[in-house]
């Protein structure tokens, strides 16, 4: 078993949103990084993988099993977007509760982790949204998964936290037989650690790559009319005019620049690349 | 060992770390046989993907710098001096070729090439 999980031809509808055909997979040891706008899908995808929303078609294999087998949900660790524990209970009630939850539930790792967040055992509505964050991902750590499953772990967290939570996950896969999928609109986390890039757009998977290809080889053209007006169609994949220019995304700025005479190509940014990719135009 | 990663440079970070490895390697400061960090703590150190610093461990290992023992690690090979500064010298001249060739299409003279290098040589020592 290479892939740690397996999605094919994903699809859900609803009245008016819709998965088609979602499909990528996840290699054991790796970070994947789902990026798109906010409704695009990340979190309906998640929901299907975690089988926790119902008629979904399509083909999930987690561990090489059906994501509707029980047995695997001990090795997920998941932190969602809009769940959260009770209000009034404390870190050490989520401990003795989780005990009888996950048969590998450590509450060594666990207190070690709200140690090192800082979190102290007060009822959790004293807590700002970066402590709940930071508790949830405790949470998930502490009984020993194999695969992470995180929406948005990083959302409200300042960037010393973002810092912590990184490296934690960095940590966490250095077992090489752990996996992390994780969305979020942090875009530079995941130019440093995600491994893969999967991009969804509208409920579909418009691209899912390793993140070097994508930052190495996807290039920012910046042309005047003049020069855009040169290039033909097929060497680039959208482009979008601005006040004062154009700028053009192209699959590989070597082969670009061995083809035209235009100076500046610049790396691309994850967060450009989203925005040239959806509001670009061909 | 220090490896020293800039995010803003054209040159790929796989193609850094297994350059900067190259120049300890050459230069003995990583020395015949030494165990070099593991793919997954070095990318987490340098916070980079697994796979870039996968991408350079491989790269070094097709091209002799460094071998890859199943289940123990990555070891520094043994490697043929000689035949490594060759290959130096000749990115070196590569990059020589092209600033003689921008200098003579804009009538520099070889004089004030040379004297470049000379300033360039001491300002990086």
């Amino acid at each position: 078993m290479d892939n740690i999980l397996e999605i094919k031809n994903l699809c859900k509808k609803y009245d008016n949103f819709e998965l088609k055909n979602i499909s990528f997979k996840l290699p054991k040891g790796m970070i994947m990084g789902l990026i798109g706008e906010n409704g695009a899908g990340k979190t309906t995808t998640i929901k299907a993988i975690l089988n926790i929303i119902t008629s979904y078609s399509g083909d999930i294999k987690i561990f090489g099993l059906s994501n509707k087998n029980e047995t695997i949900k001990e090795d997920i660790g998941i932190v969602l977007d809009d769940m959260f524990f009770p209000e009034i209970i404390t870190p050490k009630d989520i401990n003795n509760s989780m005990k009888n939850i996950y048969k590998n539930w450590d509450s060594k790792i666990f207190n070690d982790y709200l140690k090192k967040f800082s979190l102290p055992n007060k009822q959790i509505k004293t807590f700002s949204k970066g402590m709940r964050k930071k508790l949830e991902i405790a949470t998930s750590l502490s009984h020993h998964p194999k695969l992470l499953i995180l929406d948005e772990p990083t959302s409200g967290l300042d960037p010393i936290a973002r810092d912590e939570v990184t490296n934690i996950l960095q940590k966490f896969i250095e077992n090489e037989n752990c996996s992390i999928l994780l969305s979020s609109h942090n875009t530079t986390d995941l130019e440093h650690i995600a491994d893969y890039i999967t991009f969804i757009n509208n409920g579909e998977v418009i691209l899912s790559k390793t993140t070097n290809e994508l930052l190495d080889k996807y290039g920012i053209v910046k042309c005047t009319e003049k020069e855009f007006k040169d290039i033909n169609t097929k060497d680039y994949i959208k482009y979008k005019k601005t006040k004062y220019g154009y700028e053009i995304l192209v699959e590989n700025k070597k082969d670009f620049k061995e083809k035209y005479n235009i100076k500046i190509i610049d790396k691309v940014t994850l967060d450009e690349l989203m925005i040239l990719m959806i509001k670009g135009v061909k | 060992m220090e490896i020293i990663i800039s995010n803003s440079s054209d040159v790929p970070i796989y193609e850094q770390i297994k350059e900067q490895i190259k120049v300890k390697i050459i230069s003995n400061e990583l020395k015949e046989n030494e165990l070099l960090p593991s793919i997954r703590t070095l990318a987490k150190d340098l916070r980079c993907s697994v796979i870039t610093t996968k991408n350079a461990y491989e790269e070094l290992v097709k091209e002799g710098y460094v071998k890859n023992v199943p289940s123990k690690g990555f070891y520094v090979a043994k490697i043929n001096v000689d035949l490594a500064l060759e290959e130096q010298l000749n990115k070196i001249e590569n990059f020589l070729d092209k600033a003689v060739h921008i200098a003579i299409i804009n009538n520099v003279s070889k004089k004030i090439l040379k004297n470049m290098i000379d300033i360039l040589y001491e300002e990086e020592k």
